[in-house]
Parts: structure tokens; C-alpha cells; sequence
């Protein structure tokens, strides 16, 4: 699997489509003793770890469930806060699975409009004369694509730093948009898509381009 | 292939340093608030990249380009970040800051005790090392205009 998402901004810098290819997570359930050897911290409403890695977990990973029950948000299943929870002797040993923290689709608005206006500034602070905004960004761990058609609609894709052909991708996810959802009758522009026909082209779109190009086993 | 500017930034999002070689066009705003839009856009890339990211990251954001440039970002531990723009053709420049910081900025800024850290540099033995050694990097061309 080396396509990991997929994102379409629109030119307000809304995001009306997403869609997640499937990613496998690290996650890593262990059992403590008292006192924790982690220094935990809330987040964003999330219990994430702040100091202290160890055996896969690392800082950043939030925590998902305590004694194999899902936990929600900053509160255990029952409704008690965590790290109160946490704080009591009385409930060690106590098992805790965490992974890095996963995106609610609050988060993905944000950060698609968050995109929106990097993409501005990268073309702003240009040293060069017509510069477009930014068209790919990497990382160690993904590289994000971006292409804007003229309209200004944009499409974003997040895949392995070493999957080529994602020009390709791009350009087909274009064609995909244009034919089945600005085709589709109920599909009212600027909204969020809902078509069927455009999920399923899509997904066949990233399978054959994941098929395509990958350098390398096991990516 | 050639280099366009260079920023240093402190981890408190002063501009420690900028020079530039090549540049074709200016933002159109004064150079205090350049600083400030650049430093805000590669603060708000590094958190945007680490919410983003399906895997966890051991360096983050490295690089990023547009139609015309490409800009390579360093940062050490400490928070000091080096920023490089330069044309699409020039390869990962990780190295490059790197030797930049190791080979220049400790050496002529934090070896020297009369350099205040966190404010703009002033040191004139730190800029023309820089100057030097960014003309001596094998992309340094100046493309006839």
C-alpha cells in the first residue's frame, strides 16, 4: 500500500471530498504497573503521550483503550477522566493500547483549509516570478501532491516518498471529477461529493496506480 | 541550478540571518514581515505535516516545490532552522544546511563570545564564510540573465 489519502479542496479552501486508503497503524497494548512510566498530557481532547518512549509506543500516540475498552476522547468508557483514572493506585495493573491519534473529519477540514493558504504563501514568498503554490511536499515519511486545476479546484494526494506515477493520478483524478461528479445532476458545485460512481472510479483509479509504480517489495 | 536566498530563524521565530544571490522577485512587503509570513508558513507546515502523516515521523518536513522553486528546510534540536530556496533542479540539500550550521554557525557565531544568540547576526567574519561557501556549492551557477 503506498497511496495513503486522497483530498479535494475547493477554491474557498473547503474540503468536499476524502478518503482514506487503508494504512496499517502501529499499535501497541501493554500493561503497567503503578506508578506510569510515561508522562501523559491531553491534547486536543485526546490523552496523548508527552515523555517517555518505550517498546513502540511513542510521543504523540494517543491513548485508545484502557483494559481492551475504547475510550472516549479524554474519558474512559464509564465517563471518568483518564488521567485521573490513571492517577489511582487502586486500578493498576492496568492495560493500555496506544497508536498515533486519527483524524476526525474536523481535523481533515482543518487541515485541508490549512493547506489552502500555505499553497498561497509558497507562491507569495517565491524567489522566482509566476510561481505556482506548492506542488509537493516532503517528508521522510510521505510526500503530498498537489495539483489545481484552473478553476481552482484543488486535489491532494498523500503517498509513499518512492510511488512515481502520481502526475498521472492526479491528472486522472481530474478527468474522475469531471465526469462523474460535475455530470451528475444532484451533485451541486463547491459541495461536498457524494456520488457513488466517483468513489468507486476513484478506488479503481488508486489501485492501478498503486500497482503501477512502486520502487522497491513490500511498499 | 542555482540558489535563490537563505534564512536563519531561531526557535523563537527571530530572523537570526538572510542573504540572497539570485532573486528575482521580491514578496512586496517589508523584509520584518517576509520573516515573520516565512516563519509562520514553516511553523504552520510542521504542525500541518505531523497531523497529516499516516506513519511516525523521525525527521518531518524536509522540502517542498512549486512550478518555479524549491525551498529545503533543516532544523536542529535545538530549534535553530535553516531555510534554503533554490531552483527545481538542485537535489536534497539536507547535507548542505547541515554543514552549513556545523561548519558555520557554530563555528563563527557560537564560538564567538562577543555574538549575542537570539539576535540578528552581525558578525561580518559569519557572512562572508556563508557568502563563500554557498558560491563554492557545485549548483551555485549564476545563469545569464
Amino acid at each position: 500500500m503506498a497511496i495513503f489519502s486522497v483530498y479535494v479542496v475547493n477554491k474557498a479552501g473547503g474540503l468536499i471530498y476524502q478518503y482514506d486508503n487503508y494504512v496499517p497503524r502501529a499499535e501497541v497494548e501493554k500493561t503497567f504497573s503503578f506508578p506510569l512510566d510515561l508522562v501523559l498530557k491531553i491534547h486536543d481532547e485526546k490523552v496523548v503521550v508527552s515523555f517517555g518512549q518505550r517498546d513502540g509506543i511513542r510521543v504523540g500516540h494517543a491513548v485508545l483503550s484502557i483494559n481492551g475498552v475504547d475510550v472516549n476522547g479524554k474519558y474512559t468508557a464509564e465517563g471518568k477522566e483518564i488521567l485521573e483514572y490513571l492517577k489511582d493506585p487502586a486500578n493498576y495493573p492496568v492495560s493500555i493500547r496506544f497508536g498515533r491519534p486519527r483524524l476526525s473529519s474536523n481535523e481533515k477540514l482543518m487541515l485541508a483549509s490549512m493547506f489552502h493558504s500555505l499553497f498561497a504563501i509558497g507562491s507569495q514568498l517565491s524567489p522566482e516570478v509566476g510561481s505556482s503554490g506548492i506542488e509537493m511536499l516532503e517528508t521522510d515519511v510521505f510526500k503530498l501532491h498537489c495539483f489545481q486545476t484552473l478553476t481552482g479546484i484543488k486535489f491532494i494526494v498523500l503517498a509513499d516518498p518512492r510511488q512515481s506515477g502520481i502526475d498521472a493520478l492526479l491528472r486522472k483524478i481530474y478527468e474522475i471529477y469531471s465526469d462523474f461528479a460535475l455530470k451528475n445532476p444532484f451533485y451541486s458545485l463547491e459541495m461536498p461529493i457524494r456520488c457513488e460512481l466517483f468513489d468507486q472510479n476513484l478506488k479503481s483509479a488508486l489501485e492501478i496506480a498503486e500497482k503501477a509504480g512502486t520502487f522497491g517489495p513490500g511498499s | 541550478m542555482t540558489v535563490h536566498n537563505l534564512y536563519i530563524f531561531d526557535r523563537n521565530g527571530s530572523c537570526l540571518h538572510y542573504s540572497e544571490w539570485n532573486r528575482k522577485k521580491q514578496a512586496g512587503i517589508s523584509k520584518e514581515e517576509e520573516f515573520k509570513l516565512m516563519y509562520g508558513m514553516l511553523f504552520s507546515i510542521r504542525s500541518f505535516v505531523s497531523k497529516m502523516s499516516p506513519l511516525d515521523m523521525k525527521d518531518g518536513f524536509l522540502a517542498f516545490q512549486t512550478s518555479r522553486y524549491k525551498l529545503h528546510y533543516y532544523e536542529t534540536p535545538t530549534g535553530i532552522k535553516l531555510v534554503m530556496n533554490t531552483d527545481l533542479g538542485v537535489p536534497n540539500c539536507r547535507d548542505t544546511l547541515q554543514q552549513i550550521y556545523s561548519m558555520l554557525y557554530v563555528e563563527y557565531i557560537v564560538k564567538n563570545p562577543q555574538c549575542v544568540l537570539s539576535e540578528s547576526l552581525q558578525s561580518d567574519l559569519f557572512s562572508s564564510k556563508l557568502d563563500s561557501f554557498i558560491r563554492a556549492l557545485p549548483f551555485f551557477s549564476v545563469r545569464a540573465a
